[in-house]
């Protein structure tokens, strides 16, 4: 008797449980539909023009990347891919950019790390200093092209200094050095915007366990090795990773230097899609593009993974 | 070095110890700021140099500047015409200041003006649209968080940092697919809907505390009115560091217009610059200044919005 009377209360209590539940659930979720709705309206615009600008036609172009042309539509699978990847244009333009990158990554990743150590010292002008590291990432690069010619010219300005310390004239712009003049306006244009985020970092270290190491009598280096590279490990991946987008972006640099033909070694990949803009050939462009997108969808996944690891190291 | 700074226990000698200690220190610490002060100095001219001659050099009459630059910029047909060195002088001050060459490039010769016109007409609409079309996602993203539009957010960030050998092959097909190519729309369209802004606005409004949301909307607001009365005015920092990372970018552009704009009549003034032929040297110092002039006036007005920009920029993790 008792028992059943439990059963009986214990299902009036669980009724009465789900009831309210469900009274619970249903009012928010309204409302939480509602809302739901109601900020999506704010992000159509924005969405529709991502679709139409950039997914659909990567999706057409993942299509024609397949296919031996638009009009027939036979899939060839990865003829397209294997055509490109045996160009030797493609392979010369990958080459080159690549070194550009294994030069260029490291020393904007290095020197703005150093700059920014520089002016995290109680230096005298320390916002001006900053104003002036950053100031080259504002001006269009077409505008100090001109200055840069002046002074890699063969008889121009840096030659001049060079035969004066007794070297020999170097034609900077038709040779292997080429790659030395693109570094440097490389440099120039991104270091300070690398900067600005080591700053950013570098005085978000927590100060007392800097405290802690000079308390304990840590050099200056100790705690730069033992304390502060491992705060910056996180940054120092991101900006690497910015920096090597940024190297695929150069270029922009070349071309204003030296043109649509310039010296064999500064042929970029960019060149390439532009030569193949110019003879339309859709196949080739768009297994190109993909070969690109998958490359630095890798990179950027490296980044997201290491950054999750070292993020959670710091704080842990 | 350390070593001798260690035995702090010997209290008797504790005082005098760290007095010359201290001493040492200060001197030390005197050194090390100028040892900083100068790599700083050295990295600081470096870094003005090509600004700074660039300015200098459009303040130099033509002639100067044939006599110091000719050969580099020599043709070898055009080259009888006007005294040309040997070699190449680097000159800081001009003989004899001289506005000539603004007075050419703005009252002689239309054409650089018309090019600097197109610079604005692409770079304008693209900054004010872009802002307003990432203004109203960001508020959708910052508003609710579930797992598709987490997704989404994620294809931004992608998207974002595709360099433009990969995105502007869709852009071109959707501009022949539009018939828009050969017009300015081709530039504009995709520019406009470019997720950066989206990003970083994005982070910003995420970091408006919820409460202040629910007051408003307890007051009686409605979406639009949180959109455009608490969210918009307490993301104006990063909508002005949007504004100015956008403005950089695209009024530096070069791939696009080489791509999309086959007429050359369209293109900006950072593509054109770099065709300018070799007699007209001179003009190109003081075009080349006039183009410097908007972004170096939006950096004087900005760094700290700048700065702040790239700071967002850095918290991608986040």
């Amino acid at each position: 008797m008792s028992g059943r009377g439990n059963k009986a209360a214990k299902a009036k209590l669980t009724g009465i449980v789900q009831r309210h539940k469900k009274m619970r659930g249903s009012k928010p979720s309204r409302q939480l539909r509602k809302l739901k709705i109601g900020s999506g309206l704010y992000l159509a615009p924005s969405l529709l023009g991502v679709l139409i600008f950039f997914v659909i036609p990567f999706i057409v172009i993942i299509y024609y990347s397949m296919v031996d042309n638009p009009i027939s539509g036979n899939f060839v699978f990865l003829d397209n891919f294997k055509n490109v990847a045996q160009n030797t244009a493609f392979q010369k333009a990958v080459y080159n950019t690549l070194t550009f990158s294994a030069v260029a990554v490291p020393l904007a990743v290095v020197l703005s790390l150093m700059l920014a150590i520089v002016l995290e010292s109680k230096l005298p002008f320390r916002s001006q200093f900053r104003t002036f590291f950053l100031s080259p990432m504002m001006v269009p690069v077409a505008s100090v092209v001109l200055i840069w010619q002046v002074l890699f010219h063969y008889n121009g300005a840096v030659n001049d200094l060079l035969v004066s310390f007794g070297g020999s004239k170097i034609d900077w712009m038709k040779s292997e050095y080429s790659h030395v003049v693109i570094v440097i306006l490389f440099l120039w244009k991104n270091l300070g915007y690398n900067m600005i985020l080591f700053m950013a970092a570098l005085s978000s270290i927590p100060k007392d366990i800097l405290e802690v190491a000079k308390l304990e009598s840590a050099t200056s280096l100790q705690t730069f090795f033992y304390i502060k590279i491992r705060y910056l490990s996180s940054t120092i991946l991101f900006v690497t990773i910015m920096s090597l987008i940024s190297s695929f972006k150069v270029f922009r640099e070349i071309y204003l230097l030296t043109g649509d033909y310039p010296y064999d070694t500064l042929y970029m990949l960019q060149h390439f899609m532009n030569n193949t803009f110019r003879s339309l050939d859709y196949q080739k462009l768009s297994a190109a593009a993909i070969l690109m997108s998958i490359f630095m969808v890798i990179i950027i996944g490296i980044l997201f993974l290491v950054e999750n690891r070292f993020g959670k190291d710091v704080e842990g | 070095m350390s070593k001798d700074r260690m035995p702090l226990r010997n209290t008797r000698h504790k005082s005098l110890r760290s007095k010359s200690n201290r001493q040492r220190k200060k001197i030390w610490s005197v050194i090390k700021i100028s040892i900083a002060t100068c790599i700083a100095a050295f990295f600081a001219v470096l870094f003005l140099l090509p600004i700074v001659l660039t300015v200098s050099n459009s303040l130099m009459a033509s002639s100067e500047i044939s006599a110091n630059y000719g050969s580099v910029f020599a043709t070898s047909e055009t080259g009888g015409k006007v005294y040309i060195s040997e070699k190449v002088n680097l000159k800081f001050i001009p003989d004899m200041v001289s506005f000539s060459q603004y007075a050419t490039v703005l009252l002689k010769s239309p054409d650089y003006l018309l090019k600097f016109w197109n610079s604005v007409i692409l770079v304008g609409p693209i900054v004010v649209f872009q802002l307003l079309v990432a203004s109203l996602a960001s508020y959708g993203f910052a508003r609710y968080r579930g797992r598709v539009r987490e997704i989404i957010f994620f294809l931004y960030i992608i998207l974002m940092l595709m360099p433009y050998q990969v995105t502007l092959v869709p852009n071109y097909l959707v501009s022949d697919w539009l018939n828009i190519l050969d017009t300015r729309w081709a530039i504009w369209l995709p520019g406009i809907f470019s997720p950066f802004a989206v990003f970083l606005l994005t982070k910003c409004m995420r970091r408006i505390p919820a409460s202040v949301i629910e007051a408003a909307q307890i007051d009686g607001a409605g979406e639009w009115q949180t959109y455009r009365k608490i969210c918009m005015p307490l993301s104006r920092g990063a909508i002005c560091s949007a504004a100015i990372l956008v403005f950089i970018d695209y009024w530096n552009m070069v791939e696009q217009p080489i791509i999309l704009l086959s007429d050359s009549e369209m293109h900006p003034l950072s593509v054109f610059l770099s065709k300018i032929n070799s007699g007209e040297i001179g003009l190109a110092f003081a075009v080349a200044t006039i183009y410097m002039v908007p972004s170096l006036l939006v950096f004087l007005y900005g760094e700290e919005y700048l700065v702040d920009g790239i700071t967002y920029q850095g918290g991608i993790k986040g």
